[in-house]
């Protein structure tokens, strides 16, 4: 018996109250252990065993070992007591910009932004993958929150295309991009419609951007040869991923026409792995989204007409969407993370069902990135991303006690605890700055 | 150069209406027109409804107590009776609140629906005049738009009040008016008869980053300096204002000084009439702000956002500053970067008051959650606040914080009939409110579609009268 288990064990004997403390105590030793049981949890496993209503989890070598109804330590495995505790994957971001800001406004300290640049002219080729700072105070912030990873990428480049996002672990270590090249953005909305003043400019543009791109798949880019395109070549060699489906097209679009147009462009661009983002219209034409079988990636909460774009929005657009079985993600944040499960708490009042609202936290976004395999549900085989709620992860007044990454247990600590700590222990015969 | 030209200009036309006035016949001075504070007056009218009962209700007083199984009567606009029975007239409307919750009305005191109305074009930019860095003189009930569906919304997240105010690109930003939210054809209509007016202040980034490169101030150290500028200068006015008054009373007459709209709304703030909403997100200039406030005997009712009240809040709660906060918006901004998930319930610990606010159209539909989530960061880090204490920041704080918590921000026999029944628990992300009453009438009924208000900016689009 390791010391981890033994902490573990005197846990065990003592009442449910206490269980919380013991559970922290016992995890900054059982960090580096290798197997884990973490028993007695309601385990959502976000896969077709749906629900455990009290199981346990085995966790070796950072992946999901089993799913076990009941509670079962087999030997050699550490026990974590999480009985009346809420087990889930840990929540993915659904399209962030975490590890590219620290602070958003005037303070030179985001890479979201790019002033335009002589290697793109539509802004496809930017590529989010080395702007990534694994030190930003945000990623164990939002790791807080019960997020274990999360798609990242540029705001705004003023031209056409927002770049190549990418998808990054908020474990904190140097290297934390999960996927690079993950998804390109493009904004065809009245946000985006309003730098060419028209959709008859922007649609133009983006049409032949992407035809540009399909050209450009039997094309020699390197600078010997010719290219005559609009797009410039880094532009091209970007885009031609997108054209063949291998890199997701995300698509901000709200207006019911615009969406429907966005759903036809595979009839130009058949291979086009098309994602809806926000969407607001998007109930109105939900039997064509599913038809289409595009996903939408959406800020549930967003109910007031803007833009003349949004008249449309609804509070009930996620719970009509699914209803229409559309696969909905949810998690437009950055700083605040933790609204992502509010606000999907929120869609489960407007009618979605609490299943729904969890998949679009977990197994939704990361079968849009293509991460089904390894990310999103508790299944053999998988990373162990795992996160252990003191209740219910939608409801406003439950949290995060414990979260895994790769079977390792994080610090739940951040900037902001430890400010926290140091005002509410303040000695007030020292300057603050003497407080730890 | 328009802080030299205004003036001008105004010095101008009151010396051409004192010299026809003076033409048309000598007024005995003291008979000298009194200058009108209420040149805008409110035209709100409840609406008429029957007596109302709530039965078997879990009821939140605001004011730190809790009833279960409790009723409320409501009768003639007026919170008639409540306790664990009441005794209904016959023709009471009543409603059953099992497994419901009852509470205040919420009091939001930092919107700008109506002044950044949606749809968000550049049209409907009517909040900052940031064309100077003292406006003073601007009231931002003259750029509310009633026909912002924003306040539909709110309604449906169980407010009945709100303060909007002014952007805070200015040092000054200009009066603030409180609202109740039962939006109509006119502003006046909507405007909370006894209300005091406020003024909206603002500290650090915002003015420096307007201003920067227009002249200034572009540091923390001018707009201290420009707060201070202003203020001895409305002292002056206040003195030529207080000394022709005085002459009046004596019967000596005198000329009556001219007036500056800019300066009327700061000496109105030195003589206690208009209340101070100051945007202030950092611990140190909150208290730098604290000290002008003594330099110059005023007094500061709120700091907005004070989003490092935290650190200081034994100095709020001394000086009897509250501070209207978020619960968790942080690092947007460098002086929003020490934001804390505790602040709220930090700063109500502390014995200052605490107050949870919007700045958002978004968030003042949901300000219940945002309070739910403070109540629960604060229990995690040790604080434990009751749930009848914690509501005291969505309803009676903000009221006292705009002067009318003596006609609602509780359930209190008498007050304003100002309360909304929640469909349960409304600490929780899942509960919503059912039925919302303003002064006595419900206006808005959750089960009821037909119920629901629909600005005209919404009728005839599509999704007019939608579930939003």
């Amino acid at each position: 018996m390791n010391i981890a288990t033994r902490a573990t064990k005197m846990c065990t004997s003592v009442n449910k109250i206490s269980t919380v403390i013991c559970l922290l105590a016992t995890l900054s030793i059982s960090a580096y252990a290798e197997k884990l049981a973490i028993t007695g949890a309601q385990i959502h496993t976000m896969s077709n065993k749906g629900i455990i209503e009290q199981g346990t989890l085995l966790i070796e070598d950072g992946k999901i070992k089993d799913v076990l109804t009941g509670v079962s330590v087999p030997n050699g495995y550490s026990e974590i007591d999480a009985d009346g505790k809420v087990l889930t994957p840990g929540f993915i971001g659904a399209l962030t910009n975490l590890g590219l800001v620290e602070v958003s406004m005037s303070a030179n300290a985001s890479d979201t932004n790019v002033d335009s640049s002589e290697i793109s002219s539509v802004g496809a080729a930017y590529d989010t993958q080395y702007a990534i700072n694994t030190d930003s105070t945000l990623l164990e912030i939002t790791r807080l929150e019960g997020f274990t990873s999360a798609a990242t990428g540029l705001s705004d480049t003023g031209q056409l295309f927002d770049g190549l996002g990418a998808v990054i672990t908020l474990s904190k270590e140097f290297d934390s991009l999960i996927k690079g090249q993950a998804f390109m953005h493009v904004d065809l909305s009245s946000g985006g419609a309003d730098r060419s003043g028209s959709r008859a400019a922007l649609w133009v543009s983006l049409n032949q951007s992407l035809t540009e791109a399909s050209i450009a798949q039997n094309t020699d880019l390197s600078p010997t040869k010719q290219w005559y395109g609009l797009i410039s070549r880094a532009d091209a060699a970007a885009l031609r991923n997108v054209i063949n489906g291998k890199i997701p097209l995300l698509v901000t679009a709200n207006r019911a026409n615009d969406i429907l147009q966005v759903l036809s462009l595979t009839k130009r661009f058949p291979s086009l792995n098309l994602v809806l983002v926000k969407a607001s219209d998007g109930w109105r034409v939900a039997k064509q989204i599913a038809a289409a079988n595009v996903p939408v990636i959406l800020d549930p909460e967003y109910n007031l007409p803007g833009q003349f774009d949004r008249l449309g929005a609804t509070m009930e657009n996620a719970a009509r969407l699914h209803a229409a079985n559309v696969k909905i993600s949810i998690g437009i944040e950055t700083h605040n993370a933790r609204l992502a499960p509010q606000h999907a708490g929120n869609a489960v009042a407007n009618g979605l069902p609490h299943s729904a609202a969890l998949a679009a936290l977990t197994i939704n976004p990361a079968t849009i990135y293509g991460l089904q395999d390894t990310l999103g549900s508790l299944e053999v085989g998988k990373q162990a991303d795992v996160v252990i709620w003191s209740g219910d992860p939608l409801e406003v007044t439950q949290s995060a006690e414990q979260v895994f990454i790769a079977g390792k247990s994080m610090v739940m600590e951040s900037r902001q605890t430890k400010l926290r700590d140091r005002y509410l222990n303040r000695d007030d015969k020292l300057p603050a700055a003497y407080s730890k | 150069m328009l802080i030299n030209i205004k003036p001008k200009i105004l010095v101008v036309i009151v010396l051409a209406s004192s010299l026809l006035s003076a033409c048309n016949d000598e007024k005995p001075a003291e008979q000298a027109a009194k200058v009108d504070k209420n040149p805008f007056p409110s035209t709100y009218q409840r609406i008429d409804y029957a007596p109302v009962v709530i039965k078997n209700v879990t009821i939140l007083d605001g004011i730190g107590n809790r009833i279960e199984n409790g009723s409320v009567l409501l009768v003639d606009g007026k919170i008639s009776s409540f306790g664990t029975s009441v005794k209904a007239p016959n023709d009471a409307i009543e409603i059953d609140g099992t497994d419901k919750w009852l509470t205040p009305g919420i009091i939001d005191n930092h919107s700008h629906l109506g002044v950044y109305a949606s749809p968000g074009t550049r049209s409907h930019s009517d909040g900052n005049e940031a064309t100077n860095p003292v406006t003073a003189e601007v009231w931002a009930e003259h750029s509310i738009w009633p026909q912002d569906p924003g306040f539909q919304r709110a309604l449906a997240g169980g407010v009945t009040s709100m303060q909007i105010l002014p952007g805070s690109a200015n040092l000054f930003g200009g009066r603030s008016v409180t609202v109740k939210n039962l939006p109509n054809r006119t502003m006046q209509d909507m405007k909370f008869p006894e209300a005091p007016y406020g003024i909206k202040m603002a500290c650090g980034e915002n003015p420096k980053r307007v201003y920067g490169d227009k002249g200034g101030p572009m540091t923390r150290m001018a707009n201290v300096a420009g707060y201070r500028k202003a203020w001895i200068e409305a002292q002056e006015y206040q003195k030529k204002w207080n000394d022709y008054d005085t002459a009046v009373e004596e019967g000596k007459g005198g000329e009556q000084p001219g007036r500056d709209l800019r300066l009327e709304t700061l000496a109105g703030v030195l003589d206690g009439e208009i209340l101070v909403h100051m945007h202030c997100y950092r611990a140190d200039e909150m208290a730098i702000m604290m000290d002008v406030m003594k330099e110059f005997n005023y007094k500061i009712g709120t700091f907005h956002h004070a989003v490092e009240a935290y650190k200081i809040a034994d100095k709020l709660a001394e000086n009897d500053v509250c501070s209207a906060m978020w619960a968790d918006w942080w690092g947007f901004k460098m002086e929003a970067y020490d934001g804390i998930r505790e602040n709220i319930p930090m700063v109500h610990t502390a014995g200052a008051c605490a107050i949870v606010h919007s700045d958002s159209d978004l968030g003042i539909q949901r300000l219940n959650q945002e309070a739910a989530k403070a109540w629960s960061d604060g229990r995690k880090a040790g604080l434990e606040i009751s749930k009848e204490e914690a509501w005291q920041w969505l309803s009676a704080n903000p009221a006292k914080s705009l002067g009318i918590f003596d006609y609602t921000g509780s359930i209190e026999e008498g007050k304003n009939a100002d309360v909304v029944l929640w469909s349960a628990d409304p600490f929780s992300s899942y509960s919503q409110a059912e039925k919302v009453f303003i002064d006595g009438a419900m206006v808005f009924d959750r089960s009821n579609p037909d119920s629901w208000p629909v600005s005209d900016f919404e009728l005839g689009q599509i999704a007019q009268g939608d579930a939003k």
